[in-house]
């Protein structure tokens, strides 16, 4: 099968991180990302299923490891050599799914499961290098499984989403994204914001637009953007206010008509949903939320550094959310992330796809998509050989 | 006898034209056949400026006693006055402002008159520095007043000391500052520096509260007026004569007001109160010496070199008594001054911006002050008609940075990156925005305890080109910022040249020009 892997290579490693450190995308060029004739996977149990990706989508989560920039967290957690691509629709022998990509105990044959996968709390899993597989905390970053960069892979039956009939693979690749956004969006003590901040336009940040405004329905929910056309989906998303990344703290004491306290705002958001993580964007948060209100990291941080002494001052809530499972009120946030998309017309945010040969397009398009006026870039597999 | 105001026909052998371009000037080579509207010499100011005020003040105009019989011990005084939005740049010492104060504090002493108060009437405006007022009014009176608490400033904010005095027949509520209206007697003293100033609207604007203003303030009023500039045919000036009157019926005001020539700028920049053509060469290299050392220094440092430019305008004229009596002589001094007749519209109106206006006087002329400068105080210096032809183009030169004033202009920066993120339709804006501004509570705070313009003040600004916005079809600000140009809705061009260009692309080919050589003040009479 066809396959772009992702090997354990230090000097190429090393060189994607200086490309990537040029231009946002160029680690594909010179680093362990290749395009290959592999072996499909073999069923790590009678559970599993052998699916043919049609759409998979590049995630920002990608791109930092691409560009040699992911935390090294991750290393006991990844297995090599892996196949990325975690947001996937593919055929199955029982018609279309959507790949819910966590490695959790169920997937791993643990059982007894452990206790947060017993509450179906998956996300919260932490045998994620035990049991049957590889370590790997997803599809897309385990050698047992393939990811969705391929034409062949490998899941388990309790991962597996049929796609309703009448949904678009465009729709479809976006379920999982929304999954990430739908349950930020629930976690426990961010009820009825009147206030509510959204960091960040990309895919994670619009997604989790759509879900504040569908879910936590505040009165106001402002929304930073750098580029005009992320700017433009923000508003018609349910956005209030949408500015620029270097105007929020003025925006968010205008939008609450707090007083400013220095740089920060003395009376701001309920809850700030930071999906950039960067230095700035954690900054940023700190300085819009409310006293002992809430920041939840969407977008994943790596290290930076921080001053956290508003933090400590203020009282906040700093809360990290990661992926999905079951939610309190008990449905699957999968299914809610359904109806988010279809709701939403999130398949809208699907700019462009690319084959697998031109990957290093791909990659350039979706590391550079704000300024290229676009969002979601994915893969397109239904036209691949060997498929 | 200084010589008039005139327009020049450009021709093949006019040498390059100055425009000013903010801390900074641009020589410009016009197309042959533009029009450059220049401004008339100075006037001869007074010879005995203080003779002159003594004089008014004791041979009133209108329906008013002379000053002495007016004051007597026991009464109640208050001396309101303009702030430092006016003259431009301010000017040396002694300002006109304690020229006048001084003498009617005389008369007051001698007369027995105890409670006096001076009270600056800044608006909405920012309040004034200490070194701002002793500048302004000397020390003596600084030093007399200030420590005591009798030399306050208008606060539109400070609800228990604001009174409405009544409603007109046209519904405006008339709300102005306690003391003044309490008094026995409110003497308004002023710089009558453009057609603008003065008459009711000094005491309409300066003393009054948001309630009061925004019947005058807005956009409608803005887009009917032709032009603001000339009160008989400002709905602005309307509507501050009809509650003036009904302030006139209910307190009695003495009026002193006062004008000045156009001497604007110190020896050093004598240069920028020529003509071209006439430039010595001390001028030539004045200028030179000039451009190349602003061009090495930050921006920051051009502006305080600018900033601490004193202007050596003198009086021209004073007149006192009833405040519309006053302010028909005051207009006819202003006008001997200002007036230029000038034939016929363009199709392209060119003006280069310096770097100060009313409203950043010691701050930066941040991008809506560049578009109020431009397409409020420029482009409506006229009677007449516009200038510029309808649908036509104006071309503003000016480095427009993104940058504002923290302190003195906090709600600008909200107005910029949110309001006009949204829509730049003035009417759209009033609607959406203004009230929100208006009363938020931080802006309220900054406006009474800082500095801070008030929160409304911003879109005052926008306002103030909401005649020209609806009257011309295009803005372009060549050396502007791009990011900052855009915002505004305007297009950015490097060169005047490109902007000329880009101009035709609204106007047509070999479009005509007109060049307004402002400042010095002119105010352009078209026929």
């Amino acid at each position: 099968m066809r396959a772009l892997q992702f090997r354990r290579s230090v000097p190429k490693y090393a060189a994607a991180m200086v490309a990537g450190g040029v231009r946002p995308g160029f680690g594909a060029r010179v680093g362990p990302l290749r395009l290959a004739d592999v072996d499909e996977p073999e069923l790590p149990g009678p559970d599993w299923r052998r699916i043919r990706p049609r759409l998979a989508g590049i995630c920002g989560s990608d791109l930092s490891t691409i560009d040699g920039k992911s935390s090294r967290y991750f290393e006991p957690i990844v297995s090599f050599p892996f196949v990325p691509g975690h947001e996937i629709v593919a055929d199955s022998d029982g018609g279309r799914v959507v790949v819910e990509p966590v490695l959790s105990c169920g997937p791993r044959g643990i059982d007894p499961p452990c206790s947060f996968c017993s509450s179906g709390l998956t996300g919260s899993c932490q045998h994620l290098a035990l049991g049957r597989l590889e370590p790997g905390l997803q599809i897309g970053y385990c050698a047992d499984t393939g990811g969705g960069w391929s034409t062949a892979m490998v899941a388990h039956d309790s991962q597996l989403h049929a796609v309703p009939e009448g949904m678009s693979d465009e729709a479809a690749v976006m379920v999982e994204p929304a999954a990430c956004a739908v349950h930020a969006t629930r976690r426990p003590g961010v009820d009825q914001p009147s206030t509510v901040v959204v960091l960040g336009a990309g895919t994670v940040g619009l997604c989790t637009i759509a879900a504040v405004r569908s879910h936590l329905r505040p009165e106001t929910l402002i929304a930073s953007a750098k580029h005009p056309d992320q700017r433009k989906l923000a508003l018609e998303l349910g956005a209030d206010v949408v500015v620029e990344p270097g105007e929020v703290r003025r925006a968010v004491r205008r939008m609450s008509r707090s007083p400013m306290v220095g740089d920060g705002v003395g009376e701001g958001a309920e809850v700030v949903f930071d999906c950039v993580g960067t230095a700035d964007s954690v900054d940023d948060a700190l300085a819009v939320v409310r006293p002992r209100e809430h920041v939840v990291l969407v977008g994943m941080p790596g290290r930076i550094s921080l001053d956290l002494t508003g933090l400590w001052h203020k009282e906040i809530q700093l809360a990290g959310a990661y992926a999905y499972g079951r939610e309190a009120t008990g449905e699957r946030t999968f299914d809610l992330a359904f109806r988010l998309v279809d709701d939403a017309d999130l398949g809208r945010l699907v700019s462009a796809a690319y084959s697998l040969d031109r990957y290093r397009d791909a990659i350039d398009h979706a590391a550079n998509a704000g300024a290229r006026g676009a969002v979601k870039v994915v893969f397109d597999l239904r036209g691949e050989r060997n498929r | 006898m200084s010589r008039p105001g005139f327009v020049l026909e450009v021709d093949r052998s006019t040498p390059p034209i100055l425009f000013h371009h903010g801390e900074g000037f641009r020589l410009e080579r016009l197309p042959p056949g533009s029009r450059v509207v220049y401004p008339a010499e100075p006037v001869a100011p007074l010879t005995d400026p203080d003779g002159a005020i003594r004089h008014a003040l004791l041979n009133p105009v209108g329906d008013s006693q002379p000053l002495p019989s007016l004051l007597h011990s026991g009464m109640k005084l208050t001396i309101a006055f303009d702030n430092q939005a006016v003259p431009l740049p301010p000017m040396q010492r002694p300002d006109n402002r304690q020229r006048v104060i001084e003498i009617v504090l005389d008369m007051a002493a001698a007369a027995g008159v105890d409670d006096v108060e001076l009270i600056v009437a800044h608006g909405l405006h920012r309040r004034m520095t200490e070194p701002e007022l002793r500048h302004m009014l000397g020390d003596r009176i600084y030093d007399s007043f200030a420590p005591h608490g009798m030399l306050t400033q208008h606060d539109a904010e400070d609800h228990d000391n604001l009174v409405l005095v009544g409603r007109t027949d046209q519904g405006e509520h008339v709300e102005l500052n306690k003391r003044a209206v309490t008094s026995d007697l409110l003497i308004y003293v002023n710089v009558n520096l453009v057609a603008m100033d003065g008459g009711h609207k000094s005491t309409m604007t300066g003393i009054s509260s948001y309630r009061s203003l925004k019947h005058h303030h807005n956009v409608t009023g803005m887009q009917r007026s032709r032009s603001f500039m000339d009160p008989p045919n400002s709905e602005l000036h309307n509507s501050t004569w009809r509650m003036g009157r009904l302030l006139a019926s209910a307190v009695k005001i003495f009026q002193i007001e006062t004008t000045l020539n156009t001497d604007t700028f110190p020896s050093q920049f004598s240069f920028l109160q020529k003509r071209e053509w006439e430039w010595s060469a001390r001028d030539r290299a004045s200028y030179l010496a000039t451009s190349k050392s602003l061009d090495r220094v930050p921006p920051r440092m051009a502006r305080s070199i600018f900033h601490g430019m004193k202007s050596p305008q003198k009086m021209t004229s004073v007149q006192a008594g009833e405040v519309e009596a006053v302010h028909e002589l005051t207009l006819a001094n202003l006008h001997r001054q200002h007036l230029v007749p000038v034939e016929g519209q363009a199709d392209v109106l060119t003006m280069g911006l310096p770097y100060l206006g009313p409203y950043n006087v010691n701050s930066i002329l941040n991008p809506l002050l560049v578009m109020c400068l431009g397409l409020g105080y420029f482009f409506n210096l006229y009677r007449g008609k516009p200038l510029v032809r309808k649908g036509g183009v104006v071309i503003l030169s000016h480095p427009t940075r993104w940058e504002f004033h923290p302190v003195h202009h906090p709600s600008y920066i909200d107005f910029f990156e949110q309001v006009l993120a949204e829509t730049t339709d003035p009417l759209e804006i009033e609607k959406k925005f203004e009230e929100d501004f208006a009363t938020d509570p931080w802006y309220v705070h900054l406006y009474r305890n800082s500095y801070a313009y008030h929160g409304v003040h911003a879109f005052y600004m926008w306002y103030w080109g909401a005649h020209a916005l609806q009257h011309v079809g295009q803005v372009i600000i060549v050396g502007g910022e791009p990011r900052a140009v855009r915002r505004m809705g305007f297009k950015p061009a490097s060169t005047l040249r490109d902007a000329l260009e880009m101009a035709e692309d609204v106007v047509g080919r070999d479009p005509s020009i007109t060049h307004i050589h402002n400042p010095p003040i002119f105010l352009a009479d078209v026929t």
